[in-house]
């Protein structure tokens, strides 16, 4: 079998007196998606902090693409690939949708460092840009201000962002939080189109979503892995029926 | 880095809207352009050293707002800027160094070393933070230079000629001393418009928004705040160059505290994030000021309130209101 | 540099520093539970001055002045609420930065106006007025030890208030999360006026007792303001034990710094530059600090979180 991708060993962090994610460890393999559930307050969003970079764990190691990034900023783990959509959304509202995704590419392309010319009329820029738009169901929405799109406008919008980094590992933190049904089934048609392009880690709520997506699925409870697996396996496991899934599937 | 994602009360303006076009500041530059034409007739050289006044502190709003308006990035120690640049030209001209090619990269340079310096520091913090160490680094610079005692202390230096070029007097007459100054801001407004548009001014406006989102797409958003700090830094150093040179004089009030103060007021007025505002705001400032105490040596119990006024009722400056009162004509 | 002149200049930096503390106290108080930036915390300090002047002239009486310049400055600082500051809340830091300068402005002139602009006087009561030996050879004005004694008092009154009472802990809560607060049904807009006044007193009290000692004229206010910020910013905003901390510490450095910074100095170069360079490190000295502090811990010594 391939090296995995991503490799999280030990990983824990305490706030306070609580031990939000305690001794983590698991894997992404290489075109993977790996759903990771668990009731609210598991420390799902701790453990995506932790692994893009926001939050400095306080023991524990991430090896992203072979290499140790447990010391990296944020920025210069995404420059190796890394990616993440965020749970509330963060978008630049006073942008355009197709500067938002822009901005993204011109991350990955060339210096920005440079002073002069338009970067908004950049077509290197914005056709990537629209092509990352159209994957995620907003190409005719590219010249709206992102502030004003609707919820699950916004959803989608995170999303594009991402791809827009040619990620080599997309970590997506609750894409469909807040959406009704339509978005959110357009955001489940998104991802299934996206799979195998490059491995993901999803942290959803949406059992549905979860089950028909996952290759392999992580139970997070109070910030220890109860149960990892193939969907199949998880879905039979007793733990976690108890500790979890008999209340989510009802 | 620094947390840029406080809101101002109206978006930075790139492209939208015909104020932020090119019709206001055409009819801007063609005023400055052709007002020595007509001062022939009334007290030339009082309107033309109020102008070039006008336009050098232009040039340093200018600065600000790539930094207040852009970049959320209050500073209250500008005014070190334009003073640093400004005792470039005093000392090297009490040591009988005059010429421009000399002077000119001297005072951009301390600008910009000082910028970089403490702008290292100042950017690791956020908020009121950055506001009060901004502040602090105008204050060390006041009083090192009020202790300069072989360079006026706190009386401050005169500087007895202007600055040459190459041997060539063109900084002496206030008429050419004004298109100096004329075409340093035509330039330096330029600039400002091309950075804001550019890779570089997308990211950093980005920030501003949402530094985090940012990081996360791949930008260190911290060198680009350095650098824009720097840029804004040798433009104020720029001013003080002018400056010293329009009014034979530098003193430590060019970098008090106070003077920080003038500078965002100005930037206000206008209307910050909008390049035309800070000029727009210059203008009125001086103007304003110099209205008011011809009228009373009180005249800050008017000007007092008036700031007051403009903040509650007008955070977007002047160009805010105007284009508040165009909407509502259109309906 | 005797010994002498070493606890003099110590009993002053104390001095400086509890004064330090009463405006500050304030200062971070209204920043930290109502995220405002009031500049004009300082011409407050100004006003208290003045109008003990003036009630002196009224009365005779340094105490009924003490209390009538209290009383007013209280009102005027509600009256600067209500008509200028609610409107500020909501607004960004820089709306407030320009409406509090342009009340500076307003103010500074305003004094000139009505009382002139050369200095004035107050005398202080009798009774305190003199020297007191504390050790042989130093003799202390009773009225400075009467300025850090009440300040100590005053810091000891906060120090129950705010931690031992249930406005106080109604004031913390607002410094780590107004809105919070807000949402439990407090009255946010009682708290803030009560927190404002409370400030606004503070100030006023602490001009009213330097007024013996320097002189009362427009302006007294803006380089105190200055100190007072930075008090604020290195003991971390929101926080009266940073405040309190920051402020002795401010006062101790600024004074010992500027009597025996060219002594100092003169320890590592000859005398003639000592004595130029001295002053200007001297006037540094605390910005330096503050800008070391803030390199380290880049909001403050005890910043209160949630902000």
């Amino acid at each position: 079998m391939a090296d995995p991708v991503l490799r999280v060993e030990g990983l824990t962090k305490n706030f306070g007196g609580l031990r939000v994610t305690d001794d983590i460890t698991l894997d992404v393999r290489p075109g993977e998606l790996h759903a990771v559930i668990g009731p609210n307050g598991a420390g799902k969003t701790t453990l995506i902090n932790q692994i893009s970079g926001l939050l400095a764990p306080d023991a524990g190691k991430i090896v992203f693409g072979g290499e140790d990034v447990t010391a990296l900023p944020i920025n210069k783990r995404a420059e190796r690939g890394l990616a993440r959509s965020f749970q509330i959304t963060s978008i630049l509202p006073g942008f355009s949708v197709l500067e938002n995704v822009a901005l993204a590419v011109q991350a990955r392309r060339g210096s920005s460092f440079s002073f002069f010319g338009r970067a908004a009329d950049e077509e290197t820029l914005n056709m990537p840009a629209y092509a990352a738009l159209l994957q995620a169901g907003l190409a005719e929405r590219a010249h709206a201000p992102a502030g004003e799109l609707s919820h699950g406008e916004k959803r989608a919008l995170e999303l594009a962002i991402a791809l827009a980094m040619e990620p080599k590992l997309l970590l997506l933190d609750e894409p469909m939080a807040g959406t009704g049904r339509e978005e959110g089934e357009r955001i489940v048609a998104v991802l299934r189109s996206l799979k195998g392009r490059f491995p993901m880690v999803l942290v959803e709520h949406d059992m549905h979503a979860v089950f028909a997506l996952a290759d392999r699925i992580s139970v997070l409870i109070y910030g220890r892995i109860l149960a990892s697996g193939t969907p199949t396996e998880v879905r039979a496991d007793p733990q976690v029926i108890t500790a979890y899934l008999g209340n989510e599937m009802e | 880095m620094a947390d840029t994602t406080v809101t101002a009360t109206t978006a930075p303006v790139v492209t939208r809207g015909i104020f932020a076009g090119s019709v206001l500041p055409l009819t801007m530059f063609l005023f400055f352009a052709v007002l020595p034409l007509f001062a022939t007739f009334t007290a030339e050289s009082y309107v033309l050293g109020l102008v070039t006044r006008v336009m050098i502190f232009a040039i340093a709003a200018l600065a600000l707002d790539l930094l207040i308006g852009y970049g959320a990035l209050i500073s209250f120690g500008h005014a070190a800027f334009v003073g640093l640049g400004a005792y470039a030209v005093g000392i090297l001209a009490s040591h009988g160094i005059k010429d421009a090619l000399i002077a000119l990269p001297i005072a951009l340079g301390v600008s910009a070393l000082f910028a970089y310096l403490t702008g290292i520091v100042c950017l690791r913090t956020k908020g009121v933070y950055f506001i009060m160490i901004t502040l602090a680094f105008g204050q060390m610079v006041y009083f090192t230079a009020s202790s300069l005692a072989p360079y006026g202390g706190d009386d401050g230096l005169t500087i007895h000629a202007r600055s040459t070029l190459a041997g060539f007097p063109i900084f002496g007459s206030d008429r050419s001393l004004y298109y100096i100054c004329f075409v340093c801001l035509l330039g330096v407004y330029l600039l400002c418009r091309a950075l804001v548009a550019s890779r570089f001014g997308r990211v950093y406006r980005g920030a501003r928004e949402n530094a985090l989102r940012m990081s996360t797409i791949g930008f260190e958003v911290i060198r680009f705040q350095l650098v824009a700090y720097v840029i804004a830094g040798v433009i104020g150093g720029l001013a003080g160059f002018l400056l010293a040179n329009a009014t034979d004089f530098v003193s430590p009030a060019y970098m008090s505290w106070q003077r920080s103060g003038d500078f965002l007021i100005m930037v206000i007025f206008g209307g910050m994030g909008t390049l035309n505002g800070a000029i727009l705001g210059a203008a009125a400032f001086l103007l304003t000021e110099e209205w008011l105490s011809g009228l009373t040596e009180h005249w800050k119990v008017i000007f007092g309130p008036l700031l007051v006024l403009v903040a509650v009722f007008a955070p977007g400056g002047l160009i805010g209101l105007v284009t508040r009162l165009r909407r509502m004509i259109r309906g | 540099m005797s010994l002498s002149l070493l606890i003099v200049q110590t009993l002053n930096g104390l001095q400086l520093g509890v004064l330090l503390f009463l405006i500050a106290a304030g200062l971070t108080l209204v920043f930290g539970v109502m995220d405002f930036i009031n500049l004009a915390h300082g011409v407050q300090y100004m006003l208290g001055a003045y109008l003990a002047v003036m009630f002196y002239g009224l009365t005779g009486n340094f105490l009924f002045a003490l209390i009538l310049a209290l009383a007013a400055a209280l009102a005027f600082g509600l009256l600067l609420e209500f008509t200028v500051f609610r409107h500020l809340y909501d607004r960004n830091h820089l709306d407030q930065v320009i409406a509090t300068f342009g009340i500076i402005l307003f103010l500074n002139q305003g004094v000139k106006l009505l009382w002139g602009a050369s200095p004035l006087s107050l005398p202080m009561p009798e009774m305190f007025s003199g020297s007191v030996v504390l050790m042989p050879g130093i003799l202390y004005p009773v009225w400075r030890m009467v300025i850090i004694g009440s300040g100590l008092a005053i810091a000891l009154i906060l120090y129950l208030l705010v931690n031992h009472t249930r406005v106080g802990m109604l004031v913390r809560a607002g410094a780590t999360n107004a809105q919070m607060v807000s949402a439990l049904g407090v009255d946010i807009r009682r708290l803030f006026m009560i927190v404002f006044g409370f400030g606004t007193m503070l100030a006023g009290f602490a001009g009213i007792m330097i007024a013996p000692i320097l002189s009362v004229e427009p302006g007294m206010g803006d380089t105190i303001l200055i100190l007072a910020f930075v008090v604020i910013v290195i003991g971390g905003i929101g926080s009266i034990r940073g405040a309190f901390l920051a402020a002795l510490i401010i006062g101790l450095v600024d004074t010992l710094g500027r009597s025996f910074s060219v002594d100092i100095l003169r320890l590592f170069m000859a005398p003639s530059p000592a004595r130029t360079v001295g002053p200007a490190i001297a006037s540094m000295l605390i910005y330096l600090l503050m800008a070391l502090v803030l390199y380290f811990r880049p909001a403050g010594l005890f910043p209160v979180k949630g902000r």
